[in-house]
């Protein structure tokens, strides 16, 4: 059967990539902590999305963006 | 709100410069680089030397490096939107997601798809499929670019949209408007000077190796490459940089009087090729001359932005004012700008009240106020003609640093390729050349960064031009929240810089010859 050939080709090619990486190995650690940093740590905990964290719906969004543009 | 904590404004603003320009660091070099290293393969492919694949792969490294490190660095600028703008982020409305959508769907995956080919599959798969590999992942690169910069340019040049006051936000109605004028000449003049970014950073490296005497033929090579690469770079840069000129003339006068300084306007103005601006002048109307010194080119900046030698070029003073002819009729004074923007916010507010209470006739009538000042929507917030003023001195020297560094990354390109070039020069023999060479790499990034600042400040007081400024788009939100991201950010960003310049340096010095 190809399909399976060509799926377990694909595997191969990737493990052969990532475990005979050199320079690489350091570069990916580094890809992770960043990564975790930015999308565990700081957006969940510094960047709430300001309209969707405290308005229920799209409605009550536009009514403050509203009130925002016509008071400042 | 009627009261604005201005510093909740200078910090969010701060912020996003400080993730803005880190950001910029990288991406220059990705699209830059990326080309190199596939003109290398190309000849590698066409020549089967194996000296290019080791040139190739060598550069390859560097390129991995410094995408790996540069890589999601963007999307912090995505959550800002969210956090930090959100009255921005919802104004702009499906403007910015559909070609951030894009750039997220195509750009992206195609960049992650092909570039594990261009690095897993040296001797996996056929040189043609690894070429094409290689090709087509900066092309993703580039791709990317392109629609983050439609995003910015609709920010420069709002169009393509209609706004809905129900939904509070601008709705596209033509996609293809979108994609303007403005657009692409900002795309194409954003790339090729990426692309002198990263030829500088080939030409300083491999003049590294020849001042050090190691890997000699490797080093010409790509030295080769490099210096022809740049010089059409920087030859097509300059090119659009004239585009640039043309445009902001048309869609931003104000961003174009302030790149030169220009306080009252002239026919046949001139272009200021080196000027110090006078630190006594205070306002745009005090008669204080506003240079200490000036070199013109009589006429110049009158055929840069209207193509015609005499044509009238609107100075700051002349924009406030008023009364000049433009392409639309005459111009609109500031106070006239102010009294149309007030109009259609005071009609934004009765809209809501009128719809509230069922009125569609009174709906109707403010809704028609909306549409006829919306294009001067955003001048309701400015309380005084200054407001309107971006800071002067740093779009004028920004703008003016910018050119003179990219006359002379024609100078030191155009050298180098008629050196490396022509058999009767060897570039090892001119070793001050090769220092120049090689203190010039950080000069591409410094030039790349002061057009962001000529764009960008140049755009204040606006987030969006005439619709919105900076200081209504902000979110309602607590200063100190935003000066804690701030130094998190700093404190982030330079931990993944130093680490990039060590690995960097690392690579580099093991050289070419090292598996």
């Amino acid at each position: 059967m190809k399909t399976p050939n060509f799926l377990h080709k694909l595997y191969l090619f990737y493990h052969d990539g990532f475990t005979h990486m050199t320079v690489g190995k350091t570069l990916w650690l580094i890809v992770i902590i960043k990564l975790f940093i930015m999308f565990v740590v700081l957006k969940s905990f510094f960047f709430p999305n300001f309209l969707k964290t405290n308005f229920a719906n799209d409605e009550d969004r536009a009514n403050h963006v509203h009130q925002e543009l016509v008071t400042k | 709100m009627d009261l604005l904590d201005v510093s909740l404004v200078n910090w969010s603003r701060a912020q996003f410069t400080l993730t803005a320009m880190y950001h910029w660091i990288f991406v220059p070099l990705t699209l830059g680089l990326g080309i190199v290293q596939a003109i290398m393969e190309t000849i590698y492919y066409r020549t089967g030397d194996e000296e290019w694949k080791k040139a190739t792969k060598f550069w390859m490294t560097l390129f991995g490096v410094n995408f790996a490190i540069g890589v999601a660095t963007g999307i912090i600028l995505e959550f800002q939107f969210g956090t930090n703008w959100s009255n921005y982020s919802w104004f702009v409305g499906d403007i910015f997601g559909a070609p951030l959508a894009i750039e997220g769907i195509l750009a992206f995956f195609m960049e992650a798809t092909f570039i594990s080919i261009m690095f897993f599959g040296w001797n996996k798969v056929s040189k043609k499929f690894h070429l094409v590999s290689t090709w087509l992942t900066i092309l993703g690169a580039t791709i990317s670019a392109f629609w983050i910069l439609v995003a910015n340019a609709w920010m420069q040049h709002p169009v393509g949209m209609e706004f809905n006051p129900d939904t509070v936000r601008n709705e596209m109605v033509d996609f293809w408007a979108i994609i303007s004028p403005f657009a692409i000449n900002k795309f194409f003049h954003t790339v090729w000077s990426s692309w002198i970014v990263g030829a500088l950073f080939v030409l300083g490296v491999s003049s590294w190796f020849l001042i050090k005497k190691r890997d000699v033929g490797f080093a010409k090579k790509s030295i080769k490459v490099a210096a022809a690469f740049g010089l059409v770079a920087s030859l097509l840069t300059a090119v659009t940089g004239d585009g640039s000129a043309y445009n902001v003339s048309q869609e931003q006068p104000m961003k174009l009087a302030a790149m030169e300084g220009l306080y009252k306007g002239q026919n046949g103005a001139e272009l200021v090729v080196f000027g110090i601006l006078n630190s006594e002048k205070k306002a745009y109307n005090d008669n204080v001359d506003p240079y200490v010194f000036k070199i013109g080119i009589p006429k110049a900046l009158s055929l840069l932005g209207y193509r015609d030698i005499n044509a009238f070029v609107p100075g700051i003073n002349d924009i406030i004012d008023g009364g000049y002819q433009t392409k639309n009729g005459v111009a609109l004074s500031f106070a006239e700008k102010k009294e149309k923007g007030t109009i259609a916010r005071q009609a934004l507010s009765d809209y809501k009240k009128a719809k509230t209470a069922n009125d569609t006739i009174a709906a109707a009538e403010h809704n028609a106020k909306i549409k006829a000042n919306f294009d001067n929507f955003g001048y309701a917030y400015l309380d005084s003609p200054e407001k309107s003023i971006p800071n002067i001195a740093l779009t004028f020297y920004s703008f003016h640093f910018m050119v003179m560094l990219g006359m002379f990354f024609i100078l030191i390109f155009g050298v180098f390729t008629f050196i490396s070039f022509n058999s009767k020069y060897d570039p090892e023999k001119y070793n001050w050349l090769l220092w120049v060479a090689l203190l010039s790499i950080p000069l591409g990034y410094v030039a790349s960064q002061l057009g962001w600042i000529v764009a960008e400040v140049g755009r204040q007081p606006w987030a969006i031009q005439g619709l919105l400024p900076v200081n209504a788009a902000v979110s309602a939100i607590s200063t100190q929240s935003v000066q804690i991201t701030f130094f998190l950010f700093l404190t982030l960003f330079s931990a993944l810089l130093v680490a990039e310049i060590g690995i960097m340096l690392k690579q580099i010095k093991n050289g070419p010859n090292h598996e």
